[in-house]
């Protein structure tokens, strides 16, 4: 009797947690302090705070989903091997073997364009083929990209102080950069519903645009040469990118996540691959807590953004294109939420709308910077 | 609700307007890329400054009461959700639930309700027990019914939002302009000589207004603009500008721009000296001071202005300072310069593929030459000399209208890096009385490297003839001479000889300037034909640069003026607040999942009839009941 009484009680998250998550959390809080007693006076109280609540934050996170735990600690180890062969010196990037062709921020982010590529490649052999273990190497393939790319983006990162220590700054703050910073975002939050969900059949649709972001990372790169680091313009000096920038991509990427989800959706609603892909329902419950996620993160992101135009712009709403297509954007999801949740709307109607809110997003993101002309062009093609 | 979906479309669709159309330029642009009819159909919908026209803020206000209507009216029944357990339910009812299940007990009535209460606990439940007259026991649950207080948080959040949007918006100037109490000044008049209907007092509670303080100067106004036209905005205090920076990175690109102000306040009599720089604003009185541009603030500037028509050798000397007007020539060719615009840096790429890296290449001034009938015409003058294609030049650009590009003359560098090599060489090549040294020169080269041909007086005289007409107006002038007195067969070899003497003429001619001023001698090499073929093109371009006069700037005095911006926001708060409840509210919303479990326990059927509800159904909540229900199945078993 007293044994089936404890099958129900859940333990707290507190109660879960063995030795390897302490372990891992405390590498993590003393490598904040690391960082703070080296390099507090360069920091100001918001960056100082961003540096433990960071700690905090992927603690918290690394316990909840294990394999981020080790992502993290894995991107912290090879972030630190790449920048401890480097000796202070920006040049050794092209001369020392290791950095030249692995870990150096450019290698190490073309790495992430191949193994994305090889992950969707294989995605959709495994899927055509039903090979479990072809799945498998789908994912390691995405675990591994992720892995590179967030090398690619700290080392860049460290880089940017070897140009100058004026110019350094925290790699999310050009259009380059916070293209890497969507194919990361996208892939992890497609492998934390893959792991809750088994789906890997998705894997393929949700790389499809990743690999576009990809594509136009290369463009960037080679034709325009966009992968130099600029030093910021004194607009972008602030506290405020390190939370509104981070906080904008896991909704764009959320929003992502959604509009492909909602393309295998539609396929399956026509019967199309149905008996390759997870059921309806699946898809549908994975669309909205997409959308859910993305759309809670889109708000925050807007209201940091408007308080950070309050104090650089001179008034958090100037109805300046970028705010005016963010709000756009809010006002399109928001509808989308509405619809399904006071209405209890279902089916292909909220998969064609979360495919044109893609559309949406993609104009409020790169669309804003190319046509129209205001206060947030800080990326331009 | 049908109605606020509505109204948001249609502020979605305003909203679209208003990054489509750029919004607030002068009214001129829009004319001229509307014409006069759409303009005036546009300025009537107020497409030009979409977001604050009657209609749009209209649709908000709307748009408030409308939200305010619904929260009204929905409240009440979500707080009785929130609050409510629901314990009137019956067995029947339970059974039409679309998940409910019937569960045998076997653990004794007394047992079986202490183990289901413990249950409810564990999963986070409360509950509520209700007994019935036939010895039935209704436990009712609810879990997650906070998320009833999402709904209200956001749409009070949206209330609270759009009220302090519109506290910071310029309702009141819209109704005190419906009614006549204020206008906007179109003049552009001395701040002193704005009428007081076009002045908004200090106790105005909410602005968005613009000062430009050229160091050294201090003012107590500020401007708002509205339309095509603009308002005085008085300020409770005096702002002085001390001194304004701007810092650059190792590569040019600006890195801060910063000014050093003083507050004088004549209520309290104290002052407050303070640096502001893009992204820290100071805030004073509840006022938000912004570093938001710069301009120039009275540059003062010393030229020589070179005649490029007339065979003088010597600059003449020319002061002036931005935002003056200066006087060149006499009598009725005389022109005014209004010096516009200084430039100390200027991050320019140069490489021909434009893939180079872009660099400072210094500072360069703008301004205009208006002649006695007050046609004008705008020109920028590079300072330093550029380098283009690895050879360097001093540039000046010329355009007759604003919606030109400038077109450009390239003035080759001499071997000390300035003009005087080429503005000795022009004075020659436009001076006659050397003309017959130069002739005699070409025709002895030419014997020399053509045996045979005849140098005589003939030759000289054609020679004498070629540069006059080339003095006249360049290769332009030569080419309509040619045209007009050489049959078309032989017009090619006609120029090409001609250009042919041109060059050797030019190439005495240069050194012949050069030797008048004690310099060496040009060599002979490829670097030299360079040096003559661009200063030839110089020469003749110098006759479509609209003008006799160039502008070299010798020396500056750079003073810049620091462009502020004043903001009075007391719906910023609001906004704020609203947003914290916006947040709260979503994530209650979605991620708190409200639950309600009902179990009735019937002793005399040892029997327990489970139920399970939500408001939302998902997946989560199926593989929840599903759980529960096996968890409680073996509970009791």
């Amino acid at each position: 009797m007293n044994t089936n009484t404890l099958d129900y009680q859940s333990k707290s998250l507190l109660q879960r947690l063995n030795w390897q998550d302490w372990l891992y959390a405390i590498i993590l809080v003393a490598g904040s302090i690391f960082a703070y007693t080296k390099y507090a006076k360069f920091m100001d109280i918001y960056e100082i705070s961003f540096l433990f609540g960071a700690a905090a934050v992927f603690s918290y996170l690394g316990w909840q989903w294990k394999s981020l735990g080790k992502l993290v600690l894995g991107v912290g180890l090879v972030s630190l091997f790449s920048i401890s062969l480097y000796h202070g010196d920006q040049a050794r990037a092209t001369q020392v073997f290791l950095l030249k062709f692995l870990i150096s921020s450019q290698s190490a982010i073309m790495w992430m364009n191949v193994l994305f590529v090889l992950a969707m490649s294989t995605y959709w052999f495994a899927m055509y083929k039903r090979s479990v273990f072809a799945g498998s190497v789908a994912t390691a393939l995405t675990w591994s990209a992720a892995l590179m790319g967030f090398v690619g983006l700290m080392v860049r990162w460290y880089e940017s102080y070897l140009i100058a220590p004026d110019v350094g700054h925290i790699p999310i703050s050009n259009l380059y950069e916070v293209f890497i910073l969507f194919c990361l975002i996208t892939a992890l939050l497609y492998l934390h519903y893959e792991q809750r969900f088994n789906t890997k059949q998705l894997g393929g649709f949700v790389l499809l645009v990743v690999n576009a972001a990809v594509g136009f990372i290369l463009w960037y790169t080679f034709d325009r040469h966009a992968n130099n680091i600029q030093p910021l313009v004194p607009a972008l000096q602030s506290y405020w990118m390190k939370i509104h920038v981070p906080a904008n991509f896991i909704g764009y990427g959320s929003f992502s996540l959604a509009a492909m989800v909602a393309s295998a959706y539609l396929l399956a609603s026509k019967n199309v691959l149905v008996s390759r892909l997870p059921s309806l329902e699946v898809l549908d419950d994975l669309m909205y807590k997409a959308i859910a996620v993305g759309f809670a993160f889109f708000t925050i992101a807007t209201i940091l953004g408007a308080m950070w135009a309050a104090e650089a712009w001179g008034g958090y709403w100037s109805w300046d294109p970028k705010e005016t297509w963010a709000l756009i954007v809010w006002l399109n999801y928001a509808a989308w939420l509405h619809l399904r949740m006071v209405k209890g709307l279902r089916g292909p109607v909220l998969a064609w709308w979360a495919l044109i809110g893609l559309i949406v997003t993609t104009f409020a993101f790169l669309g804003v910077n190319m046509f129209l002309s205001g206060l947030h062009s800080y990326g331009t093609l | 609700m049908r109605f606020a979906v509505s109204l948001l479309t249609v502020l979605g669709i305003a909203s679209i307007i208003g990054t489509v159309l750029k919004q607030n330029e002068p009214y001129e642009n829009y004319i001229i890329k509307f014409g006069q009819f759409w303009f005036n159909f546009f300025e009537s919908l107020g497409l030009y400054d979409v977001y604050h026209t009657g209609w749009f803020l209209s649709i908000l206000l709307f748009l408030v009461i409308s939200t305010s209507l619904c929260i009204y009216r929905n409240s009440p029944l979500m707080i009785k959700e929130w609050r409510a357990f629901k314990e009137h339910v019956t067995e029947k009812s339970l059974n039409a639930f679309s998940h409910h299940a019937t569960l045998t007990s076997n653990t004794g009535p007394d047992n079986t309700k202490q183990q289901l209460v413990n249950f409810l606990q564990a999963k986070g439940f409360k509950y509520k027990v209700r007994k019935h007259h036939d010895g039935s026991e209704l436990i009712a649950a609810k879990a997650g019914t906070h998320q009833r207080l999402g709904y209200i948080f956001t749409h009070v959040a949206m209330v609270v939002i759009l009220f302090g949007g519109l506290l910071d918006g310029n309702l009141p100037f819209k109704v005190q302009e419906m009614l006549g109490q204020k206008r906007i000044e179109t003049l552009d008049i001395p701040e002193s000589k704005v009428p007081e209907i076009s002045r908004l007092s200090t106790s105005n509670p909410s602005f968005r207004a613009n000062m430009t303080l050229p160091e050294g100067t201090s003012d107590n106004v500020a401007f708002v603009r509205v339309r095509d036209g603009y308002l005085v905005q008085e300020l409770p205090f005096r702002v002085a500008l001390k001194d304004f920076r701007i810092e650059h990175y190792a590569t040019g690109q600006p890195k801060s721009f910063e000014s050093d102000i003083v507050i004088t306040d004549p209520d309290s009599k104290t002052s407050i000296t303070k640096t502001i720089s893009v992204n820290h604003p100071l805030t004073y009185k509840g006022i938000a001071i912004y570093q938001s541009d710069f301009q120039d603030g009275g540059t003062k500037l010393n030229f020589k202005v070179w005649n490029l028509l007339s065979n003088e050798r010597q600059p003449q000397v020319l002061n002036g300072a931005i935002f003056q007007k200066g006087s060149l020539g006499n009598g009725a060719d005389a022109l005014t310069v209004e010096y516009n615009d200084f430039r100390k840096f200027n991050i320019i790429n140069l490489s021909p593929d434009g893939k180079g890296k872009p660099h400072n290449v210094g500072p360069n001034i703008t301004y205009k030459l208006r002649d006695a009938q007050g046609q004008a015409k705008e020109y920028v003058n590079y300072m330093q000399p550029l380098q283009i294609d690895g050879k360097h030049y001093f540039l000046s650009g010329m355009r007759e209208t604003v919606q030109e590009d400038f077109r450009y003359l390239r003035i080759p560098v001499d071997d000390d890096l300035t003009l005087n090599g080429f503005m000795n060489f022009r004075a020659t090549m436009l001076d006659a009385s050397k003309y017959p040294e130069l002739a005699h020169r070409l025709a002895q080269k030419m014997a020399k490297e053509n045996k045979g041909v005849a140098i005589n007086k003939q030759f000289e005289d054609s020679v004498l003839k070629l540069l006059r007409t080339f003095a006249q107006g360049g290769y332009n002038q030569l080419a309509q001479v040619i045209e007009k007195n050489v049959p078309e067969k032989e017009r090619e070899i006609a120029a090409r000889t001609y250009i042919k003497m041109i060059n050797i003429a030019a190439l005495e001619a240069y050194n012949m300037s050069l030797v008048a001023n004690k310099k060496p001698m040009l060599v002979n090499n490829a670097e030299t034909e360079t040096l003559i073929q661009d200063s030839l093109n110089a020469f003749s371009d110098m006759f479509f640069y609209g003008t006799p006069y160039f502008l070299q700037l010798e020396q500056f005095e750079h003073k810049e003026a620091s462009g502020l911006q004043l903001t009075k926001s007391p719906g910023q708060k609001w906004v704020y607040l609203g947003s914290i409840l916006l947040v709260l509210g979503i994530f209650s919303m979605m991620y708190i999942r409200e639950r309600r479990i009902w179990l009735l326990l019937n002793p005399a059927h040892n029997q327990v009839n489970f139920a399970m509800s939500s408001n939302r159904k998902n997946l989560d909540f199926e593989q929840e009941f599903n759980l529960y229900r096996e968890q409680l199945k073996s509970l009791l078993a």
